[in-house]
């Protein structure tokens, strides 16, 4: 059939380009792209004490009172989604990164860059939006700042918000106290938030009732503190999901983590979507959903704390820290009980052809 | 979820692992064609479970995989207009050509656009009249179908600012240049069950008695697979060569009449290159002269390319199976996702990103 029986052994290869010289999507992925151009261009130059620790926000003293602050930018299209708008992602996402780090939120920045021709009637709602979370939280906003940019250099609305939080004394939550032997729970199923946005975005015509999963935090957080849970790292499943936030916490830690894919609880409509657009739920992203690392002995409180809650219902401890390593590995146990890499994702997710 | 956690059920999974078991009696060597299969071998496990007297090699039913590098760089160009609105499916963007891809191109502010659907790039082009919708038309006989349909919309329309880069390869012609080569190992195939939706399996009937040799019709999820290579097997220790039909809940022997009549009324049957690989002959699509204005080379003048690709890469090898991505010197150092040598490392469903994604990256470093 083939002119030449040995069409395969001459066989050609691409050529090999080197790294992009611009920003691409993939440099704010919150996968491995994204993480190299922290590494080699924002630790290189900023390094210090605090921003090494690499936590979802900073902690240090300052006299006998110890403090936690972060900072995020919100760029979401669209605007409003169900289940929320910026205004509340905003609130809760600095709020939530707060939280993680064990501190008790206080006080918000808010810094709005709005493009030319944008409704104020839709600016109104997303600040209405932004009292309401604000008090949800329990925190206030205290500084602000506006600036307007031309038609077109702008998407509609980006939003800033830095937060500021006071943490107990005695409270040390950061990868760097995750130990072999510690549970991993999560706080509720995984995937709302992300399918909710794609399934918004105008050139996807799915029919779903998914709504985002953005929730504030600090509240499910004091209790497991109240309750005295030895609790030695906590991150939130934002941007890059599940398996990214496992895998930069076996990273800072040191640590082997195992989980098992049969523990993890996806709601069926989230995994349908993602069935049809080739994506994997454990990197889709989550606005209300975090992992505990806890001491063993406290784990099975920690879930019944954790279950409490109506969002929290289908949490779950869903595996453990095993050993020690160098550079960090997560694996996971397949349905099926083989073994298989759970790795970083490496840009964004596709959507694939077929 | 319904549908299709039937087929990931562990418990049956058990069940037909014993079954291979049961029958393997000698040494065997499968293909799989399409790298949807490819992906589910190892994210489930499944090459690590069957009996070592299996080896499974992966085949090259990866669409992004195969598309040659100039039509990445003719897409580039094109995507290079201002005047252009380029559509794509999601995973051909970071696809790299010889010094970019489209995702570098969309960076440098093109309006470069995932489509779910070339029917959508019809519509963005009926909403944009003064701008040059091209979609980039890759893909098996099963997205012809859909692509082909685009084109069919648009001349129904008369609109005349939409076009398609058309690389579209077909799998029979690539079964058999694997089986007519010299170095062929490939003993039965677990033919592509979505191609064979489209197109039904009667065109392997003539590849089986001619080679005699098993093909299996295949689904995606685990348990299909498992079945796919039961039947294989079975078949091969029983010395049957047949073509057998695992998928028969979507395929059927005639296949997807409607689709096929689409597809024949707007591509004919051409030569057709595959990356890393090479020419073969009558393996791919191209435009009819009725519908040449749709023809985006024709359209941008994007004609005599040719590119010298690089030796260092062994994808090649891997899309016909003979080498498996563990064997390459630079898998997972030179070569990872964010810096891919070859298309088998950048798509999702190359049998290099596979193992990249799920395998222990201990075992690579031994390796």
């Amino acid at each position: 059939m083939t002119k030449e029986k040995n069409t395969f052994d001459n066989f050609s290869c691409p050529l090999p380009f080197s790294e992009t010289d611009t920003i691409t999507i993939a440099h704010g992925g919150g996968g491995k792209v994204m993480n190299k151009l922290i590494e080699n261009m924002f630790m290189h130059y900023l390094s210090n004490d605090i921003i090494n620790e690499k936590h979802d926000g900073a902690i240090f003293n300052i006299g006998d009172q110890k403090f936690a602050f972060t900072t995020d930018s919100y760029v979401i299209n669209p605007v409003f989604f169900p289940g929320g708008n910026i205004g509340e992602l905003a609130v809760y996402g600095t709020v939530n990164d707060l939280s993680m780090c064990g501190a008790k939120p206080l006080y918000l920045s808010l810094g709005l860059i709005i493009e030319e021709g944008f409704h104020l009637k839709d600016l109104e709602k997303i600040i209405q939006s932004i009292k309401f979370a604000c008090e949800k939280s329990g925190v206030q906003v205290i500084t602000g700042d506006t600036k307007v940019v031309e038609k077109n250099k702008g998407d509609g609305i980006f939003i800033n918000t830095a937060g500021i939080g006071i943490i107990r004394d005695d409270i040390n939550i950061s990868p760097s106290y995750v130990k072999p032997g510690d549970k991993i729970l999560v706080s509720g199923d995984l995937g709302r938030h992300g399918i909710a946005i794609m399934s918004a975005r105008e050139n996807l015509e799915f029919e779903s009732n998914i709504i985002s999963d953005c929730a504030p935090l600090n509240g499910i957080v004091q209790k497991l503190i109240d309750a005295n849970i030895e609790i030695h790292c906590l991150r939130d499943l934002t941007r890059g999901g599940l398996a990214s936030a496992l895998n930069e916490i076996s990273t800072q830690a040191g640590v082997e983590i195992e989980i098992e894919e049969n523990s993890i609880k996806v709601d069926e409509q989230v995994r349908g979507i993602c069935e049809i657009l080739g994506f994997d739920p454990l990197y889709v992203a989550n606005e209300g959903r975090f992992t505990a690392f806890v001491k063993q002995k406290d784990s099975e409180k920690a879930l019944g704390i954790l279950k409490s809650k109506e969002s929290g219902k289908d949490a779950a401890i869903i595996g453990t820290v095993s050993n020690k390593s160098k550079t960090g590995i997560v694996t996971l146990k397949s349905i099926f009980g083989a073994n298989r890499i759970l790795d970083m994702l490496s840009g964004e997710q596709l959507p694939r052809i077929c | 979820m319904k549908y299709i956690d039937e087929y990931r059920d562990s418990g049956k999974a058990l069940e037909y692992l014993n079954a291979i078991r049961r029958i393997t009696r000698h040494d065997w060597t499968i293909m799989e064609i399409c790298g949807g299969q490819t992906h589910s071998i190892v994210k489930y496990g499944i090459d690590e479970l069957i009996p070592k007297e299996i080896n499974l090699i992966h085949g090259p039913g990866c669409p992004v995989c195969v598309t040659p590098i100039e039509k990445i760089d003719k897409a580039i160009e094109i995507a290079s207009n201002p005047d252009v609105i380029f559509c794509s499916f999601g995973d051909m963007l970071r696809v790299p050509g010889t010094k970019s891809d489209l995702l570098k191109v969309k960076a440098k502010g093109f309006d470069v656009r995932i489509a779910y659907s070339p029917v959508d790039a019809v519509n963005i082009a009926k909403q944009n009249p003064e701008k040059e919708v091209v979609f980039f038309a890759v893909g098996f006989e099963t997205t012809a179908p859909p692509n082909a349909q685009a084109v069919y919309l648009a001349h129904k329309q008369n609109l005349k600012n939409f076009s398609i880069l058309v690389s579209h390869v077909l799998v029979p012609p690539a079964i058999e240049a694997i089986l007519d080569s010299k170095n062929n190992r490939v003993q039965s195939f677990l033919a592509a069950g979505h191609v064979c939706t489209v197109m039904g399996y009667k065109e392997y009937e003539q590849i089986v008695r001619k080679y005699k040799i098993p093909i299996v019709v295949t689904g995606f999820e685990p348990l299909d697979i498992l079945q796919g290579i039961y039947m294989c097997i079975a078949q091969l220790e029983e010395n049957r060569y047949e073509i057998e039909n695992q998928y028969a809940r979507v395929v059927t022997r005639e296949g997807n009449i409607k689709a096929q009549e689409i597809m024949k009324e707007i591509f004919e049957i051409c030569d057709n290159k595959w990356r890393g690989i090479g020419e073969i002959e009558n393996s791919g699509l191209k435009l009819k002269k009725k519908y040449s204005e749709y023809d985006a080379e024709l359209k941008f003048g994007v004609i005599n390319y040719y590119v010298e690709e690089s030796k260092e890469c062994i994808s090649g090898l891997i899309l016909q199976g003979l080498k498996k991505p563990l064997d390459c010197p630079v898998f997972g150092t030179k070569c990872t996702p964010e810096n891919p040598l070859g298309a088998t490392m950048v798509s999702s469903e190359g049998a290099c990103s596979a193992y990249y994604l799920y395998k222990d990256k201990k075992l690579v470093n031994k390796e």
